[in-house]
This record gives C-alpha cells, structure tokens and sequence, in this order.
C-alpha cells in the first residue's frame, strides 16, 4: 500500500471512529450515570439522517437544516425523559430492553409515515463539494474532513463541559453519588434530563453531518448500533475517554481490515471486541 | 443484573389446567373440519417451533437471569446446519441430522460463551448481541455460506431408520404432531431441569450470585452451561424451522429474531418456562393480528409493547398469576 | 495451645494512594474466637474481604488449612474450609429459609455442571444435602421458619439464616462479619449463645461493634485503626493498653 492510500484509508478510519464516538458517548453517558440501556439509540442516529434529507429538501441549506435538527433532537430527547425514561432509571435492564425495543418499532413506523422507507441521498453543500488532491489520480473529499473537524470540535465541547464547568461537575456528581448530589440541592432531574437529550442530540447530529456521505436508508440505525455497543463495550461503560479511543481503534481495525484480509472483513472488530473481553471484561477505562 | 423479583417457578393450579387445555387443543386441531386447515397447520407448527426457541431462552434468562440480545444465532446456526448436510438430491436422515445440528449450535454457544459469560449486566447484553451480528455478517457477506439470498433445505428429514420406514414428514400433519411432541419433550426437560441440583444452582445465581460464589460455586461454569445448553435447545428449534420452511437465510441470526424471542419469553412471563410457551403464541398472534390490521402495523406493535412493559411486567402468566391470587386460588 | 487453622501474616491492601489495610496479621485457632474490633473505616471489612478472596491482596500471604489462599477465587476459598457471613444480609431473600440453606448445602457435592445426570435428578432427593441443611438450620435455630419465605422473615430471623447458609457449607474457619448488626437486646442474646455454641470445631474471625458481645465471646482481640493493628493479644491485655483506650474504647458506650 503506498502513502496516498495509507492515507486515505486513515482518514477514512478516523472520520468512521469520530463519528462512532458521537453516537457511543452519548449511549455511555446516558447508560454510565442513569443506569438505563437505550437500544433505541441507533433509532436517534437514521431519524437524524432523515431529518437532514427532509429539512435540506425544504431548507435548501444542510448547515440551517443541522441547526433546525439538533433543535428538534434536543426537544425530542427532553420530552422522551421526561415522559418514559426517567421512570426506568430504577428498573431491571430487561425491562430497559423490552421498552426501547418498544421505540425502536415505534420510531420505524413515524419514520417510515413521515418520510417513507425509500432510500435517499442528501447533497453535499456546494461550498465544501470538492477536494483536495493527494496524488495525481487520488484526491480526498474536503466534506469528509470537515465531517470530521465538527467530531472533534463536539468532541472538545463535550471534554470541556464535563470537566470545566458546574454543570459538567453536577453531573459527574449525579453519576457518582445520587442521592448525595440530591442532598446537596443539585437537581438531579435536570441533570438527567440534560445529559438524556445530549445523548440523543449527539447521535442525531451524527445522523445529520453523515447523511451527505452515507445513504439514508431504514436500516441504518441498526447497523450502527451494533458497532455502537462494540465501542462502548471496549472503551468502557461511562467512560468518554474510553468511548474516543475505542471508537478510533474500531474505526481503524474495520477500516484496514478490510482492505488488508476482505477475507475476515466485517470480523475483524468482533475479534478485537473478544481480545478487549478476554483481557478486561469490563472495557479499557472501567470507571 | 440479579431481578430479586419473586418469580413463578411452581405453576399454580389455574396455569396447570390452562397448559393441559392447550395441549390437548394443539393436538386435536388436525382432526377438527376446518377449511383452509393446511394454513393453520403451518401456522401453529411455526409457532410451536417458536415456542422452543423461546422456552431454550427462558432457560437462559428467566432461569439464570442472563439477558442475551444474541440467542438467534443458535436457532439459525442449527438451521444452516440442517440445509449444509441435506444433499440436493435426497433427504438426510432425522436421527443424525437433528442431534448433531444441535449439537453443533450447542458447540457455538460454548465457544461464544466462553468469551460472553465472562461479563455481566449490561456488557453482556451488547456483547451477546455483537457476537450474534458477527455470525450473521459472516453468512450474509459469504456467498460459500449461501450469501444474503440464502439456501433452500431441498427435503424435510427423513425420519426412516434400520428398514423401519418411519413417519413421512413431507406430510404437513405429520410434522405438526412431531413438532408437537418435540415442544412437550423439550418441555418436560426443562421443567425436570429447573428442579434439579443444576436447576436450583442457576435459579440461585440469578438471584445471588455473589453468594452462589461466597458458598462455593462455581459460577462462571454453571452460566457457561447454562448458556451452552440453551443454545443446543434453540438449535433443536432452528433445525425444525428449517425443516418447516424449508429455507434459511442470516435473517434467522438476526437482531430482529434475536428480540423476537426476548419479547416471547417477557410477554408470557419469565422463569417457569410455561410462559415462554404461551409468550410465543400470544406474541406471533398479536403480530398477525396487527399485521393483519394496517400497514403500519409496527406503530401497534411498538405500543403494545411499551404498554406491556409499564403495566404488566411479569408477562401474561403473571398477570394471571396475580388475578388467582386475589381470589384466593391456590 | 490449640490447632492454627488460618495464618494472615503482613496483608496489606492499597486502594491507590490509600491503605485500606496495612500490614496486618491474623491467627486462627480451632475452638477460639478471634475478635476484631475498631472504629468505622478501621479496614475491618476490607480485612475481612481479603481472607474471604471478595478482594484480592496488595502484598502479604494468606494459610487456610494448609493451603495458600492469598488472591483466590471467594469459592476457591470457600472450597477450602472459609465460611463467611455478612454485615449486610447476603441472602436469597425469594427462596424459603430452608432452600437458601439447601443451596449452601448442596455446595459440597462435588457436581459438575456439565453432568446430565445432574440436569435430572431431583435437587428436594439428596439426602447428605437435607442432612447438612437440617442441621445448619437445627444450629440457627431457625427449625420452625424453614418453610417460611426469607424475604417475609424479621431481621433477626435473617442473621440468624446468614449464620446457618455459613454454617451448612461445613467450613472449619468462620468469618463473621457483625451478626448482631441491628439487633434488639433479646436477640442480641440469642446471637451470643448460638456464637459460643458453634465455636466447638470451628476456628471464628469475629467483627463487631457491640461491645458486650465482644468481650463475652473473644478469646483473643485486635484492635484495628487507619487500616493498622494497634494493639493485639487477650480481651484483659487489649483492655488495659493505653493506646487503646485513647483510640478507640474510650469512644464507645
């Protein structure tokens, strides 16, 4: 493989493990300080692609259409605590299981009344509808890195809002003590309510700046998930910094698997998965 | 992951009667004049087959109180397992393929156990979950393994043995009974099963397993045979599936069949293995039913189940169990 | 001087920066009860956890019946003579008293999981596992509760069922981590009789708070404070030691 390729191949790996993080840190979050597992995850990420293909259709702009989506995403996630979640924070995971389950059906169908079950393709903004030359016949598309630019620029207000401010303090409170942090006055409801639609927000950003690039197509909420739960598996549960670096190296081992050994191709990630379990059982940064 | 929850392990009297009803409903059904009774025979084998594959999960969930988002590997891998060995020109024999189909699923539950059961709680529901979308993209990207298309199983087994010629299961009827009785055997296994020294020992680590292991079990052997039995379980349903339509494709390993069966074992009521039965039935009539009803039928289906997880979280049998209950029932 | 059944020499457990238990020692005889006493945080529990293996040691050597235990697995252990009890009640609160103490019991088979006999017979059938949990029960004094639901019972009915799930693995070393916590006075005194009747035979670790129990009961005594043995030796000795006094029993009652 020479050097244009290798490229290549690395930026698509860490623009496939940027975008994997979104999705991964909100699922860790959300599982890591309310205790809830949302297999209705995957759902947030194909109703923001859908979004995008809708709103870009009637906005004609894929940057208002991202800022009008994420609004609605955060709504969205707001209104779904408040209403279901927030009463199965205490329950089994099995029941967890069964209700997202649940959504997952239910998010299919208001999909799939709104917008049908076509598969569609959202237009990359002309400003960004080129790219840069790295050989004589190779060239990498600027979307793509900008794609990518935004992960790490999310991924960066993220850091700074756990780590430096009150809020990002009350929550890693909430995450280790609740009924301390409730004592101390923090409303611990808000802060779930937060941290619930960042999550959601989070996955349908991702579905929205990844709709130009991949198709928007039904299914696309499950397949993710999966890699999802993979990453989140291997980094950690609750863990952001666990989420990023296992989110990278899935990017990398799928990405060069399969252009090493297309023979073991989908499966490489499953066998650095079972690696990661035989070695720590409980993910790379177990908080 | 431990559910404290009290859970129905001896079937009370009004459970016990509603069983034997079925029973003898499921197998007098063939004998009744009804038109269009090859449908409905097809329709209730398959949902006896289910009933299985949801009991083979029970064993692992409602039992040991281990969540797996990956149990329709087993089903479908014993499926392929029946369509690899039947050649294309003849059946294969009942009495080799069927113990070795399961046993080879029961093989890949231990392999996949081995790395699984070593989690717990939430872990190791994804990884249950990734391990079974592994098998299914290693069918659905190979075309060597049948490809997204799948493979046709040419014949239903052929259950002929040392000249005896045996029952035909190419005849419809015939293979209903004989889904009937594999149903009532698998059953009555399981029910022994849960009573048993190993029965008791899963039972105990579903509810405490840190003091299973203050005591001296082992448990990571225990789960790690549960979990490598219920697989040769599904295994027997997966290959009877196979038989049934005829047809396998990585679909059967899927997520969706995979959920299927958790929503079965839950909607009927987890743990005595009676539910996961009556779960399977409620849950593919329901789904016709909506089915039936609208094209967005999902929307129904999503519903009903969010219903059921807030007001009836023990499933249909608990239900049950609670209106006895209050009336005094034993 | 009676037979040492478990030997703990220099344990030392580190939580980061932090010694939860620091270089401390333990002897276990037959037929004598070893308290260990001390302030909350004092590492009793973590001390407790190691020799159980819930925890497995920084540095220091654990002997139980011969064998080294340091770092095994808690049914390693178990296996090889340890009974346990816990501070907060560790039982199986859906089952009857009777079937929580049968599943202890049962343990002692030396069963295979993967043997299709056991997937089989009848687990009520097994006559050395009633035998051993009768008696467990019979030792607890719990005879007439056997078919009552554990979760339905008293809290003092619970201790007592953390006593005989302990006792019905047929361990040579107790670990009895406070069985009077939460206890009424009546009970309390039902606790101490059924202590000092097991003592035969066995070898007991006690943790308590309660002082009285203590000092009816122990043979020997430890005081732990900050994760260190301050003082160790008879409950007469320990007594008298100033540094004791200024620690820790001048504190309490």
């Amino acid at each position: 493989m020479d050097f244009a390729n290798f490229l290549i191949q690395l930026l698509n790996s860490v623009q496939y493990g940027l975008l994997l993080f979104m999705l991964a840190a909100g699922l860790t979050l959300i599982f890591g300080i309310m205790g809830v597992v949302n297999l209705a995850h995957g759902s947030f990420y194909m109703l923001g692609a859908y979004l995008a293909w809708f709103l870009v259709s009637q906005l004609d702009s894929l940057v208002l259409a991202i800022v009008l989506g994420t609004v609605i995403a955060v709504a969205l996630g707001w209104l779904l605590e408040w209403l279901l979640f927030r009463h199965f924070y205490h329950r089994d995971h099995l029941d967890q299981v069964l209700l997202t389950f649940g959504l997952i059906y239910i998010f299919e169908e208001v999909r799939s009344i709104l917008w049908g079950d076509d598969v569609h393709s959202v237009q990359v903004p002309e400003l960004l509808n080129w790219s840069i030359p790295l050989t004589d016949n190779l060239s990498y598309p600027v979307y793509r890195l900008v794609m990518s630019g935004v992960c790490i620029a999310l991924a960066l207000g993220l850091y700074l809002l756990i780590s430096k401010t009150r809020l990002g303090m009350k929550i890693r409170a909430g995450a280790f003590n609740r009924e301390m942090t409730e004592s101390l006055g923090i409303n611990i409801r808000l802060i779930h309510g937060v941290v619930f639609a960042l999550g959601v927000a989070l996955a349908a950003i991702a579905g929205m700046i990844a709709s130009p690039v991949s198709s928007v197509y039904p299914g696309m909420g499950s397949s993710v998930l999966i890699m999802c739960f993979v990453v989140v598996v291997i980094g950690g549960i609750g863990s952001v910094r666990g989420a990023l670096v296992a989110a990278l190296l899935v990017g990398l081992v799928d990405t060069f698997g399969k252009v090493l050994v297309p023979q073991i191709a989908g499966m490489a990630v499953y066998m650095l998965m079972a690696a990661v379990l035989l070695y720590k059982p409980e993910g790379l940064f177990k908080q | 992951m431990s559910s404290p929850k009290a859970q129905l392990e001896k079937l009370p009297r009004s459970m016990q009667v509603i069983l034997l009803l079925g029973a003898i409903a499921l197998a007098a059904f063939p004998l009744m004049p009804l038109t269009g009774v090859d449908f409905y025979l097809q329709m209730l084998s398959q949902m006896m087959i289910l009933a299985i594959f949801a009991m083979s999960l029970d064993l692992l969930q409602g039992v040991t109180g281990l969540v797996s988002l990956g149990h329709a590997a087993y089903f479908g891998l014993a499926g392929y397992a029946l369509a690899f060995l039947t050649p294309a020109d003849t059946p294969i024999s009942l009495w080799w393929s069927l113990p070795v189909s399961a046993l080879g699923a029961g093989l890949a539950a231990l392999v996949i156990g081995f790395f699984v059961v070593r989690t717990r709680g939430i872990y190791f529901i994804m990884v249950t979950m990734a391990f079974a979308q592994m098998v299914f993209f290693l069918f659905f990207d190979n075309k060597a393994l049948g490809g997204s298309d799948g493979i046709y199983v040419n014949f239903r087994p052929d259950a002929s043995l040392f000249g005896w010629a045996g029952i035909d299961l190419e005849n419809k009827t015939t293979f209903y009974y004989f889904t009937l009785l594999v149903l009532v055997l698998v059953y009555a296994f399981l029910r022994r099963l849960l009573f048993s020294p190993f029965g008791r020992v899963l039972a105990g680590i579903r509810v405490n397993e840190h003091r299973m292991r203050a005591v001296g079990y082992g448990t990571f052997g225990y789960k790690l045979a549960a979990f490598t039995l219920a697989g040769a379980l599904a295994g027997v349903a997966g290959f009877l599936w196979a038989a049934q339509t005829g047809f396998v494709n990585p679909e059967l390993m899927g997520f969706h069949m995979s959920a299927h069966a958790i929503m079965m074992v839950i909607l009927g009521g987890m743990g005595n293995f009676a539910g996961a039965i009556v779960g399977a039935f409620a849950f593919e009539y329901v789904m016709h039913f909506f089915k039936d009803l609208t094209k967005h039928w999902q929307l129904l289906m999503g519903s009903f189940i969010v219903l059921i997880v807030v007001f009836a979280p023990r499933g249909l049998l608990g239900l049950v169990a609670q209106f006895s209950r209050k009336r005094g029932a034993p | 001087m009676s037979e040492l059944l478990l030997s703990a020499s220099q344990l030392t457990k580190r939580f980061g920066g932090l010694a939860a238990v620091n270089d401390v020692s333990v002897e276990l005889h037959r037929d004598r009860i070893h308290a260990v006493i001390g302030p909350n945080g004092a590492g009793k529990s973590t001390l407790t956890n190691l020799l159980s293996g819930d925890l497995p040691p920084t540095s220091g050597r654990i002997t139980l019946n011969g064998s080294d235990t340091a770092g095994k697995s808690p049914e390693r252990i178990s296996r090889l003579g340890l009974g346990r009890s816990y501070q907060k009640t560790n039982i199986f609160l859906p089952f009857t008293v009777w079937d929580n103490v049968r599943l202890a019991a049962q343990s002692r088979e030396r069963h295979s999981p993967w043997n299709p006999l056991r997937w089989l017979s009848s687990a009520g059938a097994m006559a050395d596992v009633n035998r051993r949990c009768e008696r467990a029960i019979e030792l607890a004094g719990l005879t007439a509760r056997a078919t009552s639901v554990a979760g339905t019972t008293s809290h003092g009915e619970q201790r007592q069922l953390e006593i005989a799930m302990t006792l019905a693995t047929e361990p040579t070393v107790l670990l009895l981590d406070e069985p009077l916590a939460g206890m009424g006075q009546a009970e309390a005194e039902r606790m101490v009789e059924l202590l000092l009747k097991i003592k035969k035979d066995h070898a007991m670790m006690l943790v308590e708070h309660d002082m009285d129990a203590v000092f009816t009961l122990a043979d020997r005594l430890t005081v732990m404070v900050n994760g260190q043995v301050i003082a160790s030796g008879t409950p007469a000795e320990v007594r008298a030691d100033a540094g004791v006094q200024a620690a820790y029993l001048g504190e309490e009652h």
